[in-house]
């Protein structure tokens, strides 16, 4: 039972963190989020030669072989910076289902690219009335000789206005909800009858509604098995609360320092307003719900990789539960400590309370989450 | 970073987990399970039988004649014996005195008092608290009044939990009113058979005898039995409250209770169908299971740290007090919920137990209100939660 | 004790609703409806109906030009009006000018202002707030110093909800420094459009054009727009704090906000399933609706137990405290009845600027930007944290 990073771990962090602290000053993320990409290719290649893109690949594709540990470090620090480049989508979601259900082809093929920086992918699973059942899937593939036609629509696809390859979750058979019958395709963006109607989130990222309109693609497309895509779905969005769970972390402790730092400055009756105890005690708060988050996101990262499917989905709904209970309270107490300035667009707290908020909708809200474990 | 524990330690586990099956007294074992009250003679036989093992001090070297457990190894062996249903001990003297008297106590003092407190033969209780000093314990007031070999004292300590079964008290004593008030606070190890000493039973909202006031009439105290200098009472207990506040067994109990609310809800019955069943119950029985792994979780990060050598955190040891009395009062609540009408029914003389008459509700029964009643110490006693977030707030975040 | 309306009170409270339904215009109510941003002539123009049905100043006296209303009449046609779909006012004029005027004021004061507030065709704002003064108002610096038939203004005034779409505002400032800061406070209306002054707009995290900061650089002001004597301002502002607490409207858009919430989530899916149907959220629902019903009634009794002569008291921090957690509540629950689709937000389409093809349902702003926006409930007009301090010294006696 160890809690402490390696020396290498503490060395990746060191490089995260200078690198937030240089390249991600609030003034220069919002010109960032503002940009019609939203994101910088600059900041993207920097990610790809300090072999943050390939992190959690293993060393034969061009990757760093790290374990999720070192993805919650580096998305621990994102957190702190609210990094708006795809990583999440690209590397986590996009990766992760061709590291952990891909053929030996796709991933050489896909891999190296990705870790490079060459290759943005975006992981197509909710659909319109989906909400977070993964299983709730319309959008239908077909068979059609040796290849498959897609059709349907996903909705709030992270990453997708960016991506070059989109792996879209559809259905090769049964009825909407069923486990079975769940299939992942790799397909290209520009692919006909794909259309891509991208937009703002309201922390400031990027998604898009993806149309596909019969579009056809080769059985090569097909990621892992034909009708068995659930469980390797499921694995994919775990690692996904794994890593959002500790850019949440760091999106708390940013706000709550922030905060903090605020409660000692700001002036009110002639005395700092962190010397009243109603706010004192809210800070306690704040500070508890961070720590308690940072146990979770910790126990996430070392059990992702659980083998027991039920452990480990267990494992990750616990996390779930938690970090959408601090990131609440840590985001909305946030602002409500900043008074006035805490509303506008023009200072940093909202921006951390608003991706905060947006976690909590992202792969199940504590609700969801709550019952799952419960279910379990 | 790892979370599992090591071969040995989980060998460790396993054999405290089948040592306390063996050796836990089947009638003690029960009345915890029921919530019975635990006579003092119920406390001391078990403690005896830890004593035997030479398991009643785990947090002492292993040169004072603790088992010179690990950290890891004292969080497995709490975990496993209140998982294995053992009863909370009356440990003022491993975690007050002890630890007192290696850091300040005269070579006599250890000599005359460290043995009994490993062989569980003297018992003790802490007299801080007072009517009038609670949260502000350097208010206190209880006066020694210096007289040739001895001190006089005078005045009434309260809120005393198990003084009724104690031998002594490690009582904070006033020396001097001049000057800063923590500065006139002293020491005392307090003989509770000495003339002038009386005991009154205090009955908590549960219906249970915890508590006790004692009142001192010119009680004569040798001065050998003062820890420390005059005036040295505030540094010492300041040493102390260290020693206390990393105490995560709380969260092994809080574990326990949960289990027992599992199964209360397994036996009670709504619609026709199992409460444990219930959509909305179920929930709010994640919803507990969730925040304790999450205390636990934090438990073991200072454990981790402890073990790499770094230096107590203390906002996650303040967090883990504050947090372990939330949970363990709502999981509380949840087994009195789950009572329902049954958690009505209230016989303090019954849970006092000895009593004979026919038996009303499930077995459980004591588990449901007087539990529930009884939790909502766990955020006053030992510093309240306000005083918690109080001591973070500054100590911590600066403010 | 009877919680029934009388038969004429339930006869007004259908002949408001007719009137509504008749007389808001459809854009408007659409907009509300999605939660797009209205613009400064959409609100101009619905206060202009209000003000042509005699509706706009339901808490002034008959005789000043107020419908005269009872407070039964008057909580109903709230109620009816908000229900209605109808969006709210910018009602500085109304709360604050007009009672402020109609009890301070000169003649010459009422008879050049109060008549364009009954007819909507001024619009007014509230410049209280300063950067280094929001709680602790009395602190405010924004200086007022008398240069013959005028005031020179210098300063700043920030969050001023409104005051990009209003010609006037009235406000706080201080004419001098004295050793109690509240007794150098004075009242001064104030022509927008005077030279010197600069309107700075500040997008607020819901992605709104809400707040304003104002420059004052060497604006003057007549002296016959001053409020009662130099020095008076902080009597006239708590003077005040009574008049804006009786507001009941809050429960109104809570009330409406809630049937939102419910035609939300009879739309929304889960499990294939209507929303509404799953155990979680409708258990949340279920307790929103009986807390809004709880605040209801609390509101209700509050509201009774005052009249003319006994305005309403601290109570009315319980009220305003409660109000803002409904309606942070409420707005938190759309959002989560949103799922995935909390997450995209157009500003451009917010703001009614974008033809864009839509994203997800067509209450898709009811999501995120209200829940955001509703943070500042507990924010503006005195913060849950002063409320709180209010009730526990003038209530509790702490
Ligand atoms: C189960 C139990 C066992 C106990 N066992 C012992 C024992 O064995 N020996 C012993 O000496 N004592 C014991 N105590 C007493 C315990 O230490 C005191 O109850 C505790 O210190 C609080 O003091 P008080 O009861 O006088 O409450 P007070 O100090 O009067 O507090 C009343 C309330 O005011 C709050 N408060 C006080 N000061 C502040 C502040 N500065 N800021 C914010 N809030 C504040 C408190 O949190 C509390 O809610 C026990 C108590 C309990 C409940
Ligand atoms: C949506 C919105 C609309 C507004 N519209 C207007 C307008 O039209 N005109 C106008 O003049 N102003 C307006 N305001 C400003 C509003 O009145 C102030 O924001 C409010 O008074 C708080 O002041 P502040 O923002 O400076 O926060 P601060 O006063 O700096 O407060 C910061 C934090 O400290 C807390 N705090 C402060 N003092 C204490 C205390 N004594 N005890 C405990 N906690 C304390 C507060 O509760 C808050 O959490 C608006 C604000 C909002 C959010």
């Amino acid at each position: 039972m160890d809690f402490e990073y390696s020396d290498d771990q503490s060395l990746l962090k060191d490089s995260v963190d200078r690198f937030i602290q240089n390249n991600y000053g609030f003034e220069q993320r919002r010109k960032l989020v503002a940009t019609d990409e939203g994101y910088s290719d600059k900041n993207w290649s920097q990610f790809a030669e300090l072999g943050w893109l390939g992190m959690p690949f293993p060393e034969q594709y061009g990757g760093f072989g790290g374990t999720p540990v070192e993805t919650m470090i580096v998305m621990e620090a994102f957190g702190t910076g609210l990094v708006a480049e795809p990583y999440l989508p690209t590397v986590v979601l996009g990766g992760g289902a061709i590291l952990h259900g891909g053929s030996e082809e796709q991933k050489q093929a896909i891999l190296p690219a990705v870790a490079e920086g060459k290759l943005k992918l975006a992981l197509a699973f909710a659909e319109r009335q989906s909400r977070y059942n993964l299983a709730d899937v319309e959008t239908s593939a077909k068979k059609d000789g040796g290849s498959y036609v897609l059709n349907g629509m996903k909705g709030v696809v992270f990453g997708a206005p960016s991506a070059d390859k989109i792996i879209v979750v559809a259905r090769t058979s049964g009825q909407s909800r069923d486990a079975d019958g769940i299939s992942l395709f790799l397909v290209d963006k520009d692919a006909q009858g794909l259309r891509v109607r991208g937009y703002p989130t309201a922390d400031g990222l990027r998604a898009g509604e993806v149309y596909l309109d019969n579009v056809k693609v080769g059985a090569d497309a097909l990621v892992g098995e034909e009708g068995k895509g659930l469980p390797l779905l499921e694995k994919v969005i775990d690692h996904g609360i794994a890593a959002i769970s500790a850019e949440a972390v760091g999106a708390m402790k940013a706000l709550n320092d922030m905060t903090l730092e605020y409660l000692k400055t700001r002036e009110q009756f002639g005395q700092p307003i962190g010397r009243f105890q109603v706010l004192q005690h809210r800070m306690v708060d704040m500070f508890i719900a961070h720590e308690e988050a940072k146990s979770m996101a910790m126990m996430a990262a070392m059990r992702v990789d659980e083998a027991d499917e039920t452990e480990r989905k267990k494992a990750m709904s616990a996390a779930k539960v938690q970090i959408g209970k601090s990131a609440r309270y840590v985001g909305q107490q946030g602002i409500q400590l900043h008074g006035g300035i805490g509303m506008t667009d023009e200072y940093a707290a909202g921006h951390y309370f608003k991706r905060l908020t947006m976690i909590d909708r992202s792969f199940g809200d504590t609700d969801f989450h709550l019952k799952r474990f419960a279910d379990l | 970073m790892d979370l599992r524990f090591s071969p040995e330690e989980e060998a460790f586990r396993e054999k405290v987990r089948a040592w306390v099956r063996e050796k836990l007294p089947q009638d003690i074992r029960e009345k915890v399970d029921r919530g019975f009250e635990l006579s003092c003679d119920d406390l001391r036989r078990w403690m005896k039988i830890l004593s035997a093992e030479g398991w009643i001090a785990t947090n002492w070297d292993k040169k004072d004649g603790g088992p010179g457990f690990t950290a890891g190894q004292k969080y497995l062996f709490e975990d496993e014996l209140f998982l294995g249903g053992a009863p909370r001990t009356i440990h003022f003297g491993t975690r007050m005195v002890g630890p007192v008297l290696l850091a300040f106590g005269t070579e006599e003092q250890k000599r005359k008092y460290i043995p009994k407190i490993l062989t569980s033969e003297e018992i003790w209780s802490q007299g801080y608290s007072e009517p009038g000093s609670g949260s502000d314990l350097a208010s206190l007031k209880l006066s020694a009044v210096r007289d040739g070999d001895h001190y006089v004292v005078n005045g009434t300590k309260i809120w005393s939990s198990h003084a009724h079964c104690a031998d002594r008290m490690f009582a904070l004593t006033r020396t001097s009113t001049t000057g800063k008030k923590q500065e006139g606070i002293t020491c005392l190890l307090i003989d509770l058979k000495a003339p002038g000493v009386t005991i009154r039973p205090i009955i908590t909202i549960d219906g249970r005898h915890v508590f006790n006031q004692e009142f001192f009439d010119d009680v004569r105290v040798p001065v050998e039995d003062r820890v420390g200098e005059e005036g040295e009472g505030w540094r010492i207990a300041k040493y102390l409250l260290g020693h206390e506040r990393s105490n995560a067994s709380w969260i092994s109990i809080t574990k326990r209770t949960l289990v027992k609310t599992k199964e209360i809800a397994a036996e009670e019955r709504v619609s026709g169908g199992r409460l444990i069943d219930d959509e909305v119950f179920r929930h709010k029985i994640a919803d507990c299971e969730q925040e304790l792994q999450t205390l636990e979780l934090t438990a073991l990060r200072t454990l981790s740290a402890a073990a790499a050598d770094k230096p107590m955190d203390l906002g996650q040891a303040g967090l883990i007090k504050l947090r372990t009395a939330e949970v363990i009062k709502r999981v509380n609540e949840l087994s009195m919920e789950a009572g329902a009408y049954y958690a009505q029914p209230f016989e303090p003389q019954a849970i006092r137990g000895g009593w004979n008459e026919e038996p009303v509700g499930p077995d459980y029964l004591f588990r449901m209100a007087p539990d529930y009643f009884e939790a909502r110490a766990m955020s006053i006693a030992g510093g309240s939660n306000e005083i918690q977030k109080n001591i973070i707030a500054k100590g911590v975040l600066g403010l | 004790m009877d919680l029934r309306f009388t038969p004429e009170e339930q006869a007004f409270r259908k002949e408001v609703r007719e009137w509504v339904a008749a007389n808001l215009p459809r854009d408007i109510k659409e907009k509300v409806d999605r939660g797009i941003e209205l613009t400064c002539d959409d609100f101009s123009r619905w206060m202009r109906i209000l003000s042509e049905r005699g509706w706009i100043a339901t808490n002034w006296p008959k005789e000043a030009g107020g419908p005269g209303l009872n407070i039964a009449q008057k909580y109903i046609l709230e109620e009816e009006i908000f229900l209605g779909g109808a969006p709210r006012t910018v009602h500085f004029g109304t709360r604050m000018v007009g009672p402020v005027l109609l009890r301070y004021g000169t003649e010459e004061q009422k008879k050049k202002y109060l008549p364009k507030i009954l007819t909507s065709e001024e619009i007014w704002c509230q410049g209280y707030s300063e950067p280094g003064a929001g709680s602790d108002l009395a602190s405010l610096k924004t200086s007022a110093v008398r240069d013959g038939d005028h005031y020179v203004v210098n300063g700043t005034k920030i969050w001023t909800s409104y005051a990009h779409c209003a010609d006037r505002m009235f406000a706080l400032v201080r004419t001098s420094v004295e050793p109690k800061k509240q007794d150098g406070i004075t009242v001064l209306l104030i022509d927008l459009k005077l030279p010197g002054l600069t309107v700075r707009p500040i997008i607020t995290i819901d992605g709104r054009h809400h707040f304003n900061q104002e420059f004052f650089d060497n604006v003057r002001v007549p002296v016959e727009d001053r409020v009662g004597e130099e020095g008076q301002g902080w009597a006239i502002a708590k003077y005040l704090l009574g008049h804006e607490r009786s507001n009941g409207s809050g429960v109104s858009m809570i009330k409406w906000r809630a049937t939102k919430l419910r035609e939300m989530a009879s739309k929304e899916r889960a499990d294939g399933e209507r929303l509404e149907n799953e155990p979680a959220f409708r258990r949340k629902i279920a307790e929103l609706e009986s807390d809004l019903r709880a605040l209801e009634l609390t509101s209700l009794r509050v509201l009774a137990s005052a009249s003319a002569d006994k305005p309403i008291g601290p109570e009315a921090s319980v009220l305003k405290f409660r109000m803002a957690c409904m309606q942070q509540a409420v707005t938190e629950l759309m959002m989560e009845a949103g799922a995935y689709y909390a997450h995209p937000l157009d500003r451009e389409a917010l703001r009614g600027q974008s033809n864009a093809e839509q994203v997800g349902p067509d209450y898709q702003f009811r999501m995120a930007p209200e829940y955001f926006q509703m943070r500042g409930t507990s924010i503006a007009g005195g913060s849950n944290e002063i409320q709180k301090n209010i009730i526990a010294k003038r209530v509790l006696g702490l």
